[in-house]
Parts: C-alpha cells; structure tokens; sequence
C-alpha cells in the first residue's frame, strides 16, 4: 500500500466519523461557504451585488424540518452593491439610512417541508426599521462535510423604504430585487 | 479618376450623423461625470453609451462603405504636405470614432456596468469586471476625446479655411445637397 493510498483511507474514516457524515442537527454554520447575494436592473443593466458579514444562527434536522429555526443578521455596511460610489450612496438616509439601520435581521417562524429536499421558510426581515413577512424557497443538500441551504426570492425594496424620495423612481433603479443566499452548516 | 467634387450620398448622411451624434455626446460625458448620484445620472449615462453604441455601428458602417469608392479628388491648389496631412487627420478621426465608443464600452465593462443598447440590446462584456482596467480605461477614453476634440477642431477649421478663405467649392464635398455637382 502507497502512502497515498493509506492517506486517502485515513481521510475517508475521518470523513465518516465526522459528526456531520450522518443525519442529524445542522447547526455550525461555516461562514467561508456561506453567501448572501443579489441582483436588481438599473436602467435595465443587471447589477449585482451582496453582502460580506452576516451572522447566521440555525438549527435544521431534516427529520424534523418544522423544529428548524433560522436568525440571519447582517451588517449593512459590508455591503457589495456594484461599484465603491453605488456602496457609498447606499449608506445614505434615502437608501439604508445606515447610521440609524447598521443592520438587518431575519428571523424565521415557521419551517414547512414542500416534499424533496424542498423545504418553505417564513420568517420576519426587519430592514430600515420596517418589518415585513417573507416567504423563502430553501433548497438542502445534504453533503459529507457540509450541508448547504439555498434560497432566493424576491424582495421589493420599496417595501422596505430602500430609495426613498427620487430614488423611488423604479423605471430607473427597479422595485424587484432577486435575493440570492447558500448557508453552509455542519452537524451539532 | 474619379471627376466627382462630392462624397456619395450615404457617405455624406453618416458624415453628418456621427458628427450631430458625437457633439451630444462629447458634451454629455464631460457633463454627467461630476454630477452628484441621482437617477438622472443614471440616465444621462445610459443616454451617452446607447449614443456611443451608435455611434460605434455607424462608424463601422462608415469605414467600411468608405473602402467601395474613391472619395473626390482635394483641390489641386492645395500644397502637397496639405494633402499629407488632410489623409492623416482624415484617418484618425476614422481610428477615433471606432475606439473612443469601443473604450467606452469596454471602460463600462471593466466597472461592472454591462452595456444594453437602448435597454434591450444587451452587449457582451468583453473584459470582466476589473477596478485597475476600469480606471485605466477611464483615461483611455478621456485622452481619445481630449485627441478628438483637437482633431475636429482641426478638421472644421481647415475646412472653412478652403472654403471662404481660399474660396474652394470645399463645403460642396460634404453637402446633403446635391446642388453645384457638375
């Protein structure tokens, strides 16, 4: 037997004995591989953005999807939103109004599961003081050192407040804007 | 040899077209850079590189239908480093018409701002987004119009020059009229 060979069999059992390898409660969650986007049409230009800070705290057993709960902060100011000068006029009162709302918060209600890995999150997003329902497709996939949770929907930021006064012009800067996020977490 | 005192019809339409084009959109870029952001920032930006894409078709258009004909003859009155130098210029303004809408485009690109022609036609991103490129072709495009500027004025004044001062049938060649054509 190669060395090689006997590394490799090492990294397997190590893989299967990892806590993560069986079913079970995903909780730790792995900010390296987790990534909150968006993307939304200015002046029908698709601009793409997202933030680089958040903090996630969860626990999901897809045995037992409806005890899952999920609380995402982030903070506003590590935001990507298309260019340095786009970032700077996003701080301001009109937009995120960030010196009064640094963050946002999710915080979810209820975990449904929708048959598959398919599971339907609802929550509350609090953003520039305002706090609306939200409804999230999640997509798990479970994986050996990792399981990851992707969702997307559509946020309109008018309902939020994002863009106030001239900057609530959607035909210049659109209402809709497609949130996009992969939470990777580990077991227990 | 041709005999002719005037550039063909479409050549003289796209002449003129490029020309009204660029001196909306010259004053434009120079305008909207400093502006403070607004949606109407946003705008005048798009108005600009929607006008500079055109800009870009028709000037290919432009060189293009320009290798099909032999354009009229200069006033053999004209001293021979005249002609030298009315081919130079003649020729860069034709290299600037094509590069300074190409920097453009590729300057947006290289910000992270696609190019959609009139927001319908999206353009492909040629360079990926990439802040240092950004820059430089930031001044890339400023340098070609500062070299625009100068060659147009050139262009205009020499033009003029022929034509009331050393009272040549030099406007002729350039007139959407086919008037005085022998």
């Amino acid at each position: 037997m190669s060395m090689k060979r006997i590394f490799n069999a090492l990294a397997l059992l190590a893989v299967l004995a990892s806590p993560a390898a069986g079913a079970g409660e995903y909780r730790t969650v792995l900010p390296g591989q987790s990534t909150i986007g968006f993307e939304f049409s200015q002046m029908g230009v698709p601009i793409k953005g997202g933030f680089k800070r958040f903090a996630v705290q969860m626990a999901f057993d897809p045995a037992r999807p409806e005890a899952g709960r999920a609380q995402i902060d982030i903070d506003l100011a590590s935001i990507d939103a298309g260019s340095s000068e786009a970032d700077e006029e996003s701080a301001g009162r009109l937009w995120f109004n960030r010196s009064a709302y640094p963050s946002a918060k999710f915080v979810s209600s209820r975990i449904r599961a929708l048959g598959g890995n398919r599971y339907e999150m609802r929550g509350t997003l609090t953003l520039k003081g305002r706090s609306r329902e939200m409804i999230v497709p999640v997509t798990f996939k479970p994986g050996k050192a990792a399981a990851t949770f992707d969702g997307a929907f559509i946020l309109k930021r008018l309902d939020f407040g994002i863009g106030e006064g001239m900057w609530a012009d959607v035909a210049t800067v659109a209402n809709e804007v497609q949130v996009t996020f992969r939470i990777a977490a580990s077991g227990k | 040899m041709s005999t002719a005192l005037r550039y063909p019809t479409p050549a003289v339409v796209l002449h003129w077209l490029v020309a009204l084009l660029i001196f909306v959109a010259f004053p434009l870029g120079v305008y909207m850079h400093e502006l403070p952001a607004s949606p109407d920032k946003l705008k005048l930006y798009s108005y600009h590189k929607w006008i500079g894409i055109t800009i870009l078709m028709l000037a290919a258009a432009r060189v293009m239908w320009r290798t099909t004909y032999t354009p009229p003859a200069l006033p053999a009155s004209m001293a021979q480093w005249q002609h030298r130098v009315t081919h130079i210029v003649h020729g860069l303004l034709y290299v600037l018409i094509l590069a300074i809408p190409l920097s453009g485009w590729l300057m947006s690109s290289a910000k992270g701002f696609q190019t959609v022609w009139f927001g319908v036609l999206p353009l492909p991103d040629l360079v990926g987004k990439d802040k240092a490129l950004g820059e430089l072709l930031a001044g890339v495009h400023q340098a070609l119009n500062f070299s625009l500027l100068v060659l147009v004025f050139l262009h205009v004044a020499a033009a003029l020059k022929h034509h009331f001062i050393e009272r040549q049938p030099f406007m002729q060649r350039m007139s959407l009229s086919k008037k005085g054509q022998p």
